[in-house]
């Protein structure tokens, strides 16, 4: 694997640290004028989320970690695993429960979803910015109430529980903002 | 950005306005205290040894030195300005470019402004108190000093990490590293103090400054550089620096006039390059000449203009006071 000089730091770069592949969100080179430099940066741990700092003398190099995001297609859950295809190569991945986090809950088979591999696994999962779901349980529906304001939850398909409004009803396909978890309106077809 | 758009200045008009304001004011100062305007070569034969910096360099093909030669831009003007000194040019200042390799940041761009001053007569002391008289009126109606605070680089450490700079073993220094939730990184060597200090500095020290004008005196002996030692146990460098807002923004000497003392320190420097695995650097010989007909008594010291823009209009960035930084240069 490639090595990276401090020089070659920059945001969205992919290292290793203490043996588990981040990414850099922020690099600030900070140097007494007389003085030692140093690269001070924060950084995502892509296996448990946590941010963390570290600092680096200005020159050091770095080992880089394998990771890429690719776009792959969601096939089915066996309920140990949630199984991506790459719709290229039909290549076939495995993400346990850990990599797949809380973007299990936005999962629609034949969705298309980013998926990170470290060393050729997947290590995360990040849905779709926009999913469309649809309602599979909600007290029924309010005709005539469009007022904001007020609301009641409905369970979607995935098992999402989502705030929509009151004039929603079983069966109604959605669509979700997968980053807020909020419900953006009622898909139009 | 969009393509295309690099062609375009990153600071504001009103940063360029400020800027040249800043710039009137400064040699206005000088020109009321008959301090003389002077001009000294970018490119030099001979480069500065300190191993915290890095010179760039460039090729000449002659006639000038004959048959060519690679020529290092300046990362201060020190030399020539000393040379300027030995020969009698009294007091001194210079506005110039100076270059640092490897030097880029939010406070950091590779090719920066210098305000460079020194004073025949003065002892650092002296020179602190004009540094802090400049600053109060250049910054006048536009960004007026708060406060002003003196600190020994020894006090300074005990106060704001608690540890003892000029006597604590590693061992301390990184303990109050550890307790601060900041691991030192890997390639730090355990005999090199003075990373270990600079590390303490720009990680535990600098962030609880604050605001205001702080002047940092007496630094340890080994980051001497061109200062000359105050006798003392264990003896210190008559060295200051000057922070603004807790940003470092200047550093001066009471200058070093020993020439003996000063090729030691020249060649110290070039061993610890060597060992370190970077290039030796041409020692100036001509300063050392200079040095050696004579030095007057001077305080010297070197502001940069760039941040002083920068706190004058209270901008985050470097490039914010820069028409055009490195990376659209």
């Amino acid at each position: 694997m490639a090595t990276y000089s401090t020089n070659e730091f920059k945001g969205g770069l992919k290292i290793m640290i203490d043996g588990d592949p981040c990414s850099i969100i922020e690099n600030e080179f900070v140097k007494p004028g007389k003085g030692q430099a140093f690269n001070r940066v924060k950084i995502r741990n892509l296996k448990t989320g946590r941010v963390i700092e570290r600092t680096y003398k200005s020159g050091e190099s770095v080992e880089g970690a394998d990771v890429m995001d690719t776009n792959m297609q969601y096939l089915y859950t066996d309920g140990e695993f949630w199984h991506f295809m790459d719709p290229v190569s039909f290549e076939q991945h495995a993400a346990d429960e850990t990599a797949v986090g809380d973007a299990k809950k936005w999962l629609k088979e034949q969705d298309m979803c980013e998926v990170t591999l470290w060393n050729g696994s997947p290590l995360a999962i990040t849905p779709p910015n926009f999913v469309m779901l649809t309602v599979a349980e909600t007290d029924p529906g309010v005709r005539g109430d469009t007022s904001s304001g007020g609301g009641k939850p409905a369970t979607l398909e995935t098992g999402a529980v989502v705030r929509v409004p009151l004039f929603i009803d079983v069966g109604e396909v959605l669509k979700i903002d997968t980053r807020t978890g909020e419900y953006v309106g009622r898909a139009k077809d | 950005m969009q393509a295309g758009s690099d062609w375009q200045p990153t600071a504001s008009n009103g940063a360029l306005k400020l800027r040249a304001t800043l710039l009137a004011r400064i040699r206005a100062f000088f020109a009321q205290r008959n301090v003389l305007e002077v001009d000294t070569p970018a490119l030099s034969v001979a480069g500065a040894t300190d191993p915290a910096l890095h010179s760039l360099r460039t090729e000449t093909h002659g006639p000038v030195p004959a048959g060519g030669s690679s020529l290092y831009l300046q990362t201060s003007p020190e030399f020539p300005m000393k040379r300027l000194l030995a020969a009698g040019a009294g007091s001194i200042y210079q506005l110039c470019k100076v270059f640092r390799d490897g030097e880029a940041g939010r406070y950091h761009n590779p090719e920066f402004t210098l305000l460079e001053w020194y004073r025949t007569g003065y002892d650092h002391f002296d020179l602190m108190d004009e540094v802090e008289v400049l600053l109060r009126e250049v910054l006048a109606d536009v960004a007026p000093i708060a406060s002003v605070d003196h600190w020994t680089y020894r006090d300074l450490f005990l106060e704001a990490a608690g540890v003892d700079p000029l006597t604590d073993s590693v061992a301390a220094l990184e303990a109050a590293l550890l307790c601060r939730g900041i691991s030192p990184p890997a390639g730090l060597a355990a005999d090199d103090r003075d990373a270990w200090l600079d590390l303490l500095l720009t990680h535990v020290v600098e962030p609880v400054m604050g605001q205001g004008l702080v002047f940092i005196r007496d630094y340890p002996a080994s980051q001497a550089a061109l200062a000359r030692l105050r006798p003392g146990n264990p003896p210190v460098a008559a060295r200051f620096e000057v922070y603004l807002d807790g940003v470092e923004l200047a550093n001066g000497f009471y200058e070093l006039a020993d020439a003996g003392e000063q090729r030691s320190r020249f060649e110290r420097d070039n061993v610890r390059r060597e060992r370190q695995g970077e290039a030796v650097v041409d020692v100036d010989e001509r300063l050392l000449a200079a040095m050696t007909v004579g030095l007057p008594d001077c305080a010297g010291v070197a502001l940069g203009v760039d941040r002083l823009v920068m706190a004058a209009g209270r901008y985050d960035h470097i490039a914010d006071v820069i028409a055009f930084p490195a990376e659209r240069a």
